[in-house]
């Protein structure tokens, strides 16, 4: 039993997490749309549902903090408080509490910490700021504020008694909902006294077409208790999609009540005899009521129509049926979802992926024996096989695939906040959130994207006023964009600020003798001097971004995950910040080549040509690092000299043309031996400060084979050459 | 099933055994209103009766109804302490208009 409870209490923690972030999505959404009744009723159901399942668990701390939000926001819904800025700031803060909440209470079982404690409190305060300018608005929330302005000139008597009046009209469903109309009858006694109660079955139809599983009751109750009435409605919370629930606390206004009987479906002469006769109103108060209610003239000089009464009485009925319709539709979407995913243990898709790794090894070394027998059939059975395992790769890897957009969308709420803290109106505009990559890549961008973005919203875009005077639009926008090239994913942060200052950059630079005073780099290599460590040429630290911590980590990050990072300016119109990162970590096509006995692995995908390395250019290796490959400078590596591997070199070599983030480079080898799937097996961590390998794979005959880090190898030939030819400029 | 109805001199008693809850509601109705048709006096015992919730006081409510509307008579007996406090906490004693006498059974159970 603990067990599946704790199984259920993960699901618990899932869903929460996921609703919270819905929730978030919701708030961000109806800060555009404040009037979105759909949106608000999103948000309502995920503190709702949070709540509900946490007392199912016992995580009190939980329900105690949820429940003042779920009472705002059903205030909110019944359109009892507006929606503002300031509200929706302190929903959004009460997520991310609410979220805390999750992951210490819930998840590691702990007890808040006195800065939570604080926050927590804090929080309370604020939300009771929306609770109470509720309770002082007098009205109860069933009742039409609307056509109670029209009597407050005609009957504004307030009834003697002290009592609360509840009226409850349970919906048909509660009970096949799993509750009982009495058991909130029971619990509410616990919170007061029951003066009196009168059972309505007037909905109770004729036998034949009574669903004996339906409900058909309701309660006038009269009810004395010191309670306040968010205590008495929280009792009749579960019901109240579907039922009418009005509750009228002690010496209301005589017209709410009369306001009272008028919506009840039941007669006006029924219900005014049974308030009379439980001492809710006394007859004197109905009958000046009622009287009053008839002659009372309408601005129009007609009086109350009956038929007004009935459409008013069907219009709540309409809503009834609304709630249940959408409830209906709501409960079909989430099975609809449901049936749609599956919850798998991400340690279950390792394993397999992990099995298909080695199904892909164990294949190759089918089809290099298939080569070797030089059997036809076996080969084709062997390369059938081998084509099929290629789709098991594919397909296992695309189960980790997952879109981008989510994190994407998580950035809706920083630069809410931000542009807050900045004082800067801007807007993110996300493109390719379709975009798939790794989960695993997935969770790792997080923090990189956060600074980049963080960065932009301080000193990419300008304030409102700067850009005013530059003819921008005041708004500034801050663009994410993802989209596939060539085997990896690229994600970009625009801004449409004020571009870097490059002369700035190239000052400092060469102050701290990055680089040499004399020597002036293209500007690409100016701005990527952003990510050396220690680098900031903000005029202002804030507290954002401009310490020079940071664009360095940011670059670490990413080359943790093989990806690379690239950054473009134009001044005056923004900045372009381009991450490239591969698909998938671990399998890759690869390309084999081999130099003397080693074999080497470049990723197909940076692959663009082999050519062969012509006695001429082998001769001329020995001055430059550079061939002519079709008119255009080729830098190459000799990877036999990179390695220093030993013997001669083969009679003949070629030249692999790899190509990464715009550069070309070529990499000197002995063989070509074709495309191979490559699993890729990470590096021990003696090997992690190793330059130009970023992994090693097992081959089908056993051997181990290397696989190059081709971005580092091609920075290395580009930076080489462009040392040669800057050294060569200066002897001039 | 829970209801068992035995003739008395042109009375009808029936006895009904069990819960009266949303589980056993289906059946109860059907049972129970087709005995409401027959044209004579009943008594209905409730004495056996072990639960009940809203479902059940429905049916109780639509019985009473439908033997009105065939003027014909129900009376409630023996109410056992599951029936009692139903009919309390709504105040519906009145409504059925039967004494009210707590079972043996029940007083033993005390």
């Amino acid at each position: 039993m603990s067990l599946d409870l704790d199984q259920a209490l993960q699901t618990y923690i899932a869903e929460a997490r996921e609703l919270l972030q819905d929730m978030e999505d919701a708030l961000l959404r109806l800060e555009a749309d404040p009037n979105d009744a759909d949106t608000i009723g999103a948000i309502f159901r995920a503190a709702h549902t949070i709540k509900g399942s946490a007392g199912l668990f016992g995580l009190d701390p939980i329900v105690s903090f949820t429940h003042i939000v779920e009472d705002v926001l059903d205030r909110v819904r019944d359109g009892d408080v507006v929606i503002e800025a300031n509200l929706i700031a302190v929903l959004l803060e009460s997520g991310d509490h609410m979220l805390h909440l999750v992951n210490v209470v819930a998840a590691q079982g702990g007890q808040l910490d006195a800065e939570a404690i604080a926050r927590e409190n804090g929080l309370r305060i604020r939300l009771q700021a929306y609770q109470a300018s509720q309770d002082s608005s007098k009205v109860s929330h069933a009742v039409q504020v609307e056509t109670e302005t029209s009597f407050q000139s005609s009957g504004g008597g307030f009834v003697e008694t002290d009592n609360w009046h509840i009226s409850l009209r349970f919906g048909q469903n509660v009970m096949r909902d799993g509750m009982d109309p009495l058991s909130f009858i029971r619990y509410l006694s616990t919170l007061g006294e029951i003066v009196s109660i009168t059972t309505m079955f007037d909905a109770l139809p004729l036998a034949d077409e009574m669903d004996a599983e339906s409900c058909y009751l309701g309660f006038e109750i009269d009810f004395k208790s010191d309670a306040d009435k968010a205590t008495i409605a929280g009792v009749f919370e579960f019901a109240r999609e579907g039922s009418l629930v009005h509750i009228l606390p002690p010496h209301s206004k005589l017209t709410e009540y009369i306001e009272l009987i008028r919506s009840l479906p039941e007669s006006e002469t029924r219900l005014g005899e049974i308030l009379v006769a439980t001492g809710a109103l006394t007859q004197q108060e109905l009958e000046s009521g009622l009287s009053e209610q008839q002659t009372s003239a309408r601005p129009d000089g007609s009086t109350t129509p009956l038929g007004e009464i009935l459409v008013e009485q069907r219009s709540v009925e309409h809503e009834v049926v609304q709630a249940a319709l959408d409830k209906q539709t709501q409960s079909k979407d989430s099975k609809n979802k449901e049936s749609r995913y599956i919850r798998v243990q991400a340690d279950k898709l390792d394993e397999l992926i992990n099995m298909v790794g080695e199904l892909v090894i164990a294949g190759a070394g089918v089809s290099l024996l298939a080569q070797r027998v030089k059997d036809n059939p076996l080969q084709e059975a062997a390369s059938v096989m081998s084509g099929l395992v290629e789709e098991i790769r594919d397909g296992a890897l695309r189960l980790r695939m997952v879109p981008i957009g989510e994190t994407f969308n998580r950035f809706q709420r920083v630069v809410r906040d931000v542009g807050r803290e900045l004082g800067k109106d801007i807007e993110l505009v996300i493109t390719g959130a379709d975009t798939e990559l790794d989960k695993t890549v997935v969770e790792k961008i997080g923090d990189p994207l956060m600074h980049l973005v963080r960065n932009a919203m301080d000193h990419g875009i300008e304030s409102a006023s700067i850009r005013q005077e530059k003819g921008k639009p005041e708004k500034g926008t801050l663009r994410l964009n993802a989209f596939h090239d060539s085997g990896s994913i690229v994600i970009e942060i625009v801004d449409d600020g004020g571009g870097l200052n490059r002369d700035r950059i190239l000052q400092k630079a060469r102050d701290r003798g990055l680089i040499a005073p004399n020597v002036t780099p293209p500007d690409q290599e100016i701005y990527n001097m952003i990510f050396e460590a220690g680098f900031s040429t903000a005029e202002a630290i804030t507290n954002l971004s401009g310490r020079g911590v940071g664009m360095d980590v940011v670059k670490r990050n990413i080359a943790a995950l093989r990806g690379t990072v690239s950054l473009d300016s134009a001044v005056g119109q923004g900045t372009t910040v381009s991450i490239r990162l591969p698909l998938t970590l671990a399998i890759i096509d690869g390309f084999l080549v081999g130099v003397g006995k080693s074999s080497y692995i470049v990723p197909l995908d940076m692959v663009h040509e082999c050519i062969e390395l012509t006695e001429n250019d082998r001769q001329a290796t020995g001055e430059r690092s550079y061939l002519n490959l079709r008119g255009e400078v080729l830098p190459f590596v000799m990877l036999r000299e990179h390695f220093e591997i030993e013997g001669n070199g083969a009679r003949r070599a070629n030249v692999v043309v790899v190509s990464c983030a715009g550069q070309k480079a070529g990499l000197v080898v002995d063989e070509l031996m074709g495309e191979f799937q490559t699993v890729i097996k990470p590096l021990g961590k003696i090997f992690s400060t190793l330059r130009g390998i970023s992994g090693s794979t097992i081959l089908g005959s056993g051997e181990v084979a290397l696989i190059l880090d081709v971005p580092s190898l091609v920075q290395q030939a580009v930076n080489r050459e462009s040392q040669h030819v800057s050294t060569r400029q200066l002897t001039h | 099933m829970p209801i068992i109805a035995t003739n008395k001199n042109g009375q009808s008693l029936l006895h009904i055994e069990g819960d009266m809850t949303i589980y056993t509601a289906a059946d109860m109705k059907s049972e129970l209103i087709a005995h409401m048709a027959q044209p004579c006096e009943r008594e209905i015992d409730l004495s056996e009766v072990s639960e009940m919730d809203s479902a059940g006081l429905q049916i109780l409510i639509l019985a009473k109804r439908e033997a009105e509307k065939h003027g014909t008579s129900m009376r409630l007996s023996g109410h056992s302490r599951a029936v009692l406090d139903v009919l309390d906490m709504c105040n519906l004693a009145s409504y059925f208009g039967d004494p009210v006498v707590l079972s043996c059974n029940e007083k033993k159970g005390q």
